[in-house]
């Protein structure tokens, strides 16, 4: 017997929707089997990371407000990677728009009024967009593959916060800690409640255009085809450098403005460790909401959820705050692994004439 | 040199893919020593023989005998096993390794050990192929990179070179070069089947020569002694009298719709072909039949028209009078001309998308309800896609299906009339009707003749020279980038097209 994938027909557009769903199905399996070998009771551990979160105010409160910097840099991608644009470095643009929209807080603190937070916001977004124009501008210019120049330019973003807060940006009363000054009342996002801010609707604003923008114009019609048929989109008359370079920049503003928004709305001042890798799960994010930005919003509370459950599984468990790159991680290769089955379907067959045609292409 | 010991010996080769058969019981033999041309036009067959002399495809039925004993030829492996070599037209190569390790990489795992740079520095030399090991591939010219393919069957020690149009990317240096190895080959005893369809290169070179069509064999002149006219006629077939023109003769004296002025683009890939100077002009109310082998400038010319790859100069193409040779297809479609690349999936429409969304794909600059504002009228789109859909009469699944969910001919079907239903003054197509079934494929030509009647000026590039005496009041062959001046369908004839075909233009 010798197992086999065959191309399907046509796309299964059942398994678009299903694979994620086994996907998480895995990730549980996966989880409980590695909980065992930590010597813990699996049910009782994925308990704990998975439902008990669900089950007060405050970690409700909290996974909304983890999941906003993922659904902004989520959509942003899924138009990137819709785009056939590989934007691994939205880590570095969210770093750079945090840093940008600093810029007037920190360094003109006196300045006050209403027009100070839209600028702040702005900055930040023309930050995110001036880091990922650089991978746009050496993919159209010279070929070079964005996902290695995006992913690299996260190093250098994130040595020159470290940079930044620790010389130039240090708070003058800060005692000493890599922390720059704390953002005045007028520059801060306004909260909704609790800890969530004003941030959330943004974010939600953000879906909502993409998803008129992807699905209902014709501007978003030229991303899909440039993305899906580069050729089909040359001959469309659509330009493919025009489409990669607004593809990196859009995915970098949003990214951009998740840093800024993050700083100011939630944190409050900068310092060395204002992401816990929400760039990098965005990436997650963007995948098991199938690019979709509907789907983004409901991934990014899902990958919330691992966050606030590996902040839990710590406390109650006594378990590495590592266990959340290892869930999430397991989540994306769980769905990647599970979209074969979009394309293809398994196939049984006998031993012997297997054989026979081992070989084709020369 | 001819007449050494039969080394292969093919016989009754059949091979089909779905309705259409490639090889339709072919008989072949070659022998020790000798360089045998196998000619034929595009989809005669030629690469479907070699694939399976060389294992990549198994014959339905026939059998080959190497060295007078019968073989099964399972897999490419094998046929290396044996000594058979081939050198591919598009080469195999992997850019950012060296020459070495790229040969490294082809060769049985013990072969490929420490001394392979000095073999290969040595065979390269006395077969007059110099190589440098240790270059990248990356920075080669294209007649470097062949050498390197080359090398790497000579390295086997092969009985049976096979070479799949080998000139077709060399400069005529380049060429002269490869012929001189090949013959010190033959003289060794190697016998080299070369596959090519520039008819005074196989006078040259070749001993001997098998002529297909249609995928049977048609001939086996004696290149040393046939003329390359008598090679032209058997290749395009001459049986079919004279030239069967569409109803009547009429000569169109409409305007001038279509007009391509000294235009010359540099190939843009390693394996493209520059067009050089290349002038035209299209009448309304006229077809203008571009003949030609695949790979001589085709591609190039469609895109140079269509605006996809525009030319420097406004005035190197003007439709209906104005010069549009540095806008983009927007702007050209606008001016009332339409598209019809050769690629259906990938180019003409989006595998993936739907109808609809294909609909929109070309139309979205010219139907100016589709797009409001930039907002998609998805609605509008729908209704037109079928409309298209019942009016060309496309056989496609209920609903609005993806593109690649209809069989080639319908969605042929589809983007032919995505474009006619436009009723463009001018249009260029590209093998309208490729590996479409025969009743779809009158279907669009009949479609083609009533546009040009209604006025238009119509362009057609095909490979199929049947079809381009069908349909055209008037014929220019592409050469190798170039163009030869159009002429009246009547007063040609296929050996003349035959022969411009075969590069005696140049």
């Amino acid at each position: 017997m010798r197992v086999e994938l065959r191309q399907r027909s046509a796309d299964s557009r059942l398994m678009v929707w299903l694979s994620p769903l086994l996907a998480l199905l895995l990730t549980l399996v996966f989880g409980a089997v590695l909980f065992a070998a930590l010597g813990h009771d699996p049910l009782r551990a994925l308990y704990v990371y998975f439902v008990k979160p669900l089950t007060d105010a405050w970690s409700l409160e909290e996974i909304v407000v983890k999941a906003t910097p993922l659904a902004l840099i989520g959509v942003g991608l899924a138009l990137a990677f819709r785009t056939n644009v590989w934007n691994i470095g939205a880590e570095g643009q969210y770093t750079v728009g945090a840093i940008c929209g600093s810029i007037l807080p920190v360094m003109l603190p006196e300045w006050q009024g209403p027009l100070i937070l839209p600028a702040v916001l702005v900055c930040g977004v023309l930050g995110g967009m001036a880091w990922a124009a650089i991978p746009a501008f050496f993919r159209v210019r010279f070929g070079s593959s964005e996902i290695l120049t995006s992913l690299m330019l996260v190093y250098v973003a994130q040595l020159l916060l470290d940079w930044l807060v620790r010389g130039p940006w240090r708070d003058p009363e800060g005692y000493n800690f890599p922390e720059s000054r704390l953002f005045e009342a007028d520059a801060v996002i306004p909260a909704l409640a609790g800890r969530l801010h004003f941030g959330t609707i943004l974010a939600l604003l953000a879906v909502a255009a993409l998803a008129v923008l992807l699905g209902r114009t014709l501007k978003g019609f030229e991303f899909r085809v440039v993305g899906a048929a580069p050729r089909a989109g040359a001959f469309a008359g659509f330009s493919e450098r025009g489409s990669i370079l607004a593809a990196l920049t859009v995915s970098g503003g949003l990214a951009g403005l998740a840093g800024i928004a993050e700083v100011s709305g939630t944190i409050g001042q900068l310092h060395p460790s204002i992401s816990p890798g929400y760039g990098f799960t965005a990436i997650i994010a963007a995948f098991l909401g199938r690019l979709n930005p509907v789907g983004v919003v409901f991934a990014s509370l899902l990958l919330a959820l691992t966050y606030i459950g590996g902040e839990s599984a710590q406390v109650a468990l006594g378990v590495s705050d590592k266990i959340v790159r290892v869930f999430q991680g397991a989540i994306l290769i769980f769905v990647l692994g599970c979209d074969v089955f979009i394309r293809y379907r398994l196939h049984f067959r006998p031993m012997r004439r297997a054989a026979a045609r081992a070989e084709e292409a020369p | 040199m001819p007449g050494g010991n039969v080394l292969l010996e093919a016989r009754g080769i059949v091979k089909s893919f779905g309705g259409l058969v490639a090889n339709d019981r072919i008989d072949l033999t070659v022998h020790a020593g000798e360089i045998h041309a196998l000619l034929g036009e595009n989809g005669a067959g030629k690469s479907t023989l070699v694939k399976i002399l060389y294992g990549s495809l198994q014959p339905d039925a026939g059998s080959v005998n190497w060295q007078g004993r019968p073989a099964a030829v399972g897999n490419p492996a094998e046929a290396r096993a044996l000594g058979i070599g081939m050198v591919f037209q598009h080469f195999s190569l992997f850019e950012g390794l060296t020459v070495a390790e790229n040969i490294a990489l082809a060769l049985p795992r013990d072969a490929a050990g420490r001394g392979l740079a000095a073999d290969v520095r040595a065979v390269s030399e006395s077969y007059g192929l110099p190589l440098d090991p240790a270059a990248r591939v990356a920075s080669l010219p294209v007649g470097v990179r062949q050498r390197i393919e080359i090398v790497r069957c000579l390295l086997q020690r092969p009985r049976l070179l096979i070479m799949d149009e080998p000139t077709s990317v060399l400069t005529p240096q380049e060429a002269e070069r490869l012929f001189e190895t090949l013959r010190r080959l033959a003289d060794e005893g190697c016998a080299v089947l070369y596959i090519s369809h520039r008819l005074e290169e196989v006078r040259q070179l070749c001993h001997t020569a098998t002529v297909l069509r249609h995928g049977r064999v048609v001939g086996r002149p004696d290149p040393g002694t046939a003329s390359t006219a008598d090679l032209a006629r058997l290749m395009v077939g001459a049986e079919v009298g004279g030239v069967g023109n569409r109803e009547g003769e009429s000569r169109p004296d409409g305007p001038v719709r279509l007009a391509v002025r000294g235009l010359s683009l540099e190939a843009g890939t390693p394996f493209g072909v520059s067009l050089e100077d290349i002038s035209l002009e299209v009448r309304g109310g006229e077809i203008v039949g571009v003949a030609g082998v695949a790979g001589n400038g085709q591609d190039e010319l469609f895109a140079a028209l269509s605006g996809e790859t525009p030319a420097s100069d406004r005035t190197a193409v003007e439709i209906d009078g104005r010069p549009c040779g540095r806008a983009g297809p927007r702007t050209r479609r606008r001016l009332g001309a339409a598209f019809i690349p050769e690629e259906r999936l990938g180019h003409a429409a989006v595998p993936g998308m739907r109808l609809s969304e294909n609909a929109v794909l070309t139309r979205h600059g010219t139907d100016r309800d589709i797009s409001v504002g930039g907002l998609l009228r998805l609605g509008r789109a729908r209704r037109l896609a079928e409309r298209i859909v019942s009016r060309f009469d496309v056989r496609a699944p209920a609903g609005d299906p993806e593109a690649k969910a209809l069989s080639g001919g319908n969605l042929q079907k589809f983007v032919v009339g995505r474009e006619l239903d436009r009723m463009p003054g001018v249009l260029a197509v590209s093998q309208p009707t490729w590996g479409v079934d025969v009743g779809a494929a009158t279907g669009i030509r009949r479609e083609l003749a009533a546009l040009a009647r209604g006025g238009a000026a119509v362009l057609a590039i095909s490979q199929d020279l049947d079809e381009i005496l069908e349909i055209s009041d008037r014929i220019a062959v592409i050469s190798r980038g170039r163009l030869s001046p159009a002429v009246p369908a009547a007063e040609t004839t296929r050996e003349a097209i035959g022969l411009l075909m075969g590069g005696a233009g140049d």
